[in-house]
């Protein structure tokens, strides 16, 4: 314990991490409270849709920072992220799936009842040990960690350049999402993976199971915040930010490029495949949708208002445009998706460095100070006056 | 390959009948050019006679078509790739100074300093007293130990030369290549850095590509003139200013 709080302890030095974990514990500190111990006519009362959208906004939060690490840290601007984000969502929902289902009596095997209805007599080979909970949770880190590790292994070492890796990462992609809409690939084709029951036991539907899911989704928001600090923080994220602006120059005083590139790619994807897995829990369905390429350039506009490489702001970018998403298309839908890319302009030429820069922004502190000053001698000119 | 005859010589750099052509164009034709252990030699020569490709050649940037490149008198370089180059002891600063400008000076000499380069040991990476010694003495050679917490990218260009030249030293090069350092530097910096390599050539060999005769002539070394991809003449300052065939190519002009 003493060694883990040196190694992570010293990454969290910066005020605005701190001041992030912070929120987020009182967060998990409230929430139970709101829910549990208000009745529920009353003002403060926190209902499960809340917490079911609350528990959305902050698995969206750690496919963020999963992204800031590629995208702010390294200058790789994935656009195939929702890949990674939904690959776990599948590892995690066929393990749901899997909790209950129909007997073949030819073989006593039990198997998911969309599986009959497509045809299917037996389980296909790789859907074995998904009935198991750790099993299923260490494939939620390890198929889009490898799927990254092979796709990153290809790309980094051919030098692909930045805008086609862009490209290829929105093919990948687009190519999964047709691949999981074919029913013949195993996977619930276009209606996916849904109708969930039960979790290591517990009722999925039920407003504990919900409200302990929700914890935990912040929990582990929390941890990857840390993380990702402390990746930053090393000398490994010094190497990752001259990868970033100078990678000929990283070259040239002898880092192998490639190498930092894949580790943080790949680290990336398991980190989205986490968020993935807490995202169905929650959200009850997991289908080929997931993987569209629209997704995952909504997770760059979240990177890029929030600003980038600075972890906590991806935090702030996709709790606030989720937020404001669950808002606007509540009252105009058809109207979102020009607010969301007028806002991804505004905020790239005017707040290049996002919500998170606006903190640290020396002119807006001047300005706050100058209000500040002409407020106060106002006041104390009117003292004068009486 | 190594040819055997090339083992006799103890150059610290060895290029034989190097040759390279881009879409026919022989922008190096059948160099060679031997370069001692702890020499410091002044290569010039005029616009496109090849002295940028031929820094390419001996860092793995470009492949020759031909030719021998040998460091040390055994090791191939056209058989390595730059990051294997950079770690067998060979630096190099280009033209334009590049420094890494969003991490601050202090940082940038750690990145640079000599030492284990996977992703796993950086992760874990700790300075020493003796590594902090060492950048905070490179601090000093390089003019800049007041800014070593200044961002890289606010300083001015001759002090980014100097960071580049501290980044390259903590690399612990055997051979150090350096492109046009005094490009764009005031009177005074350009004698500063000339004085700069004059005292990281106590220890190591250092090849200089320069315009600027004033620098060269500070320098005090052996000079080599290239054209057209190959060398023209060799020799001190003096004796390769009255080449005719120097003057008609490239000093008349």
């Amino acid at each position: 314990m003493q060694a883990l709080r040196t190694i992570f302890f010293p990454s969290i030095n910066d005020a605005a991490s701190r001041r992030m974990i912070m929120t987020l514990v009182v967060v998990m500190c409230l929430i139970p409270i709101l829910n549990l111990v208000f009745p529920e006519d009353s003002f403060f009362h926190v209902g499960s849709n809340t917490i079911i959208l609350l528990g959305k906004y902050f698995c969206y939060a750690i496919l963020a920072i999963s992204l800031d690490l590629v995208w702010g840290y390294c200058g790789i601007l994935s656009l195939g992220h929702g890949a990674f984000f939904a690959l776990g969502g599948y590892a995690m929902g066929m393990y749901l799936v899997r909790q209950y289902g129909i007997e073949i009596e030819a073989t006593g095997q039990i198997i998911p009842e969309f599986m009959i209805a497509m045809g299917l007599s037996e389980l296909p080979w790789f859907w074995y040990g998904f009935d198991n909970f750790w099993f299923a949770l260490l494939m939620v880190v390890l198929a889009p960690g490898v799927l990254a590790y092979l796709f990153g292994y290809f790309a980094f070492k051919s030098r692909v350049p930045g805008v086609d890796l862009s490209i290829i990462t929105q093919a990948l992609t687009f190519a999964l999402m047709q691949g999981f809409r074919l029913g013949e690939f195993g996977f619930g084709g276009t209606n996916g993976l849904t109708a969930f029951r039960e979790i290591l036991g517990f009722d999925i539907t039920s407003d504990v199971t919900r409200l302990v899911l929700l914890m935990t989704t912040i929990v582990v928001l929390i941890l990857a915040l840390i993380f990702s600090k402390f990746i930053s923080k090393s000398k490994a994220g010094r190497v990752l930010i001259s990868v970033r602006d100078a990678e000929q120059k990283t070259r040239f005083i002898g880092y192998r490029v490639e190498h930092y590139k894949l580790f943080i790619f790949v680290v990336s994807a398991g980190l989205a495949g986490i968020a993935g897995a807490l995202f169905v829990t929650q959200v009850g369905i997991i289908n080929p949708d997931e993987f569209s390429p629209l997704n995952s350039i909504e997770i760059v506009i979240w990177v890029a208002i929030g600003g980038r490489a600075t972890i906590y702001g991806a935090i702030i970018g996709a709790v606030l445009v989720n937020y404001a998403k669950t808002v606007f298309t509540g009252l105009f839908p058809e109207f979102w998706v020009f607010l969301l890319g007028g806002l991804f302009v505004v905020s790239t030429l005017f707040f290049p460095k996002g919500i998170a820069g606006m903190f640290s922004n020396a002119k807006l502190q001047a300005f706050v100070e100058s209000v500040k000053t002409t407020v106060f001698s106002k006041n104390d000119d009117k003292k004068g006056e009486v | 390959m190594v040819n055997k005859h090339l083992a006799n010589t103890n150059g610290i750099l060895y290029l034989s009948g190097v040759s390279v052509s881009f879409d026919g164009f022989k922008a190096i034709n059948n160099l060679n050019l031997i370069i001692e252990p702890g020499e410091m030699r002044a290569i010039i020569g005029p616009n496109g006679a090849g002295k940028t490709t031929m820094m390419d050649i001996i860092t793995g940037k470009t492949r020759p078509d031909e030719g021998d490149v040998i460091f040390k008198s055994s090791i191939d370089l056209t058989q390595l790739d730059e990051v294997e180059i950079a770690n067998i002891g060979i630096g190099r600063k280009f033209q334009k100074p590049t420094v890494i400008e969003t991490l601050s000076v202090f940082e940038n000499l750690e990145m640079a300093m000599a030492g284990r380069r996977s992703v796993w040991q950086s992760l874990i990476h700790k300075l020493s007293k003796q590594d902090i010694k060492k950048i905070k003495d490179n601090l000093k050679l390089i003019n800049l130990e007041e800014d070593e917490l200044r961002l890289a990218g606010d300083l001015s260009h001759g002090q980014k030369q100097w960071l580049e030249i501290g980044m390259l030293i903590l690399t612990d090069p055997e051979l150090l290549l350096v492109d046009e350092p005094a490009a764009g530097m005031t009177d005074d910096e350009t004698m500063k850095t000339a004085e700069l390599l004059k005292e990281i050539n106590k220890t190591r060999s250092v090849v200089v590509v320069e315009h600027d005769m004033d620098f060269i002539r500070a320098l005090e070394c052996k000079v080599t003139v290239l054209h057209e991809g190959r060398v023209l003449a060799e020799g001190t300052l003096d004796q390769v200013q009255s080449n005719q065939q120097v003057i008609d190519v490239y000093l008349g002009r």
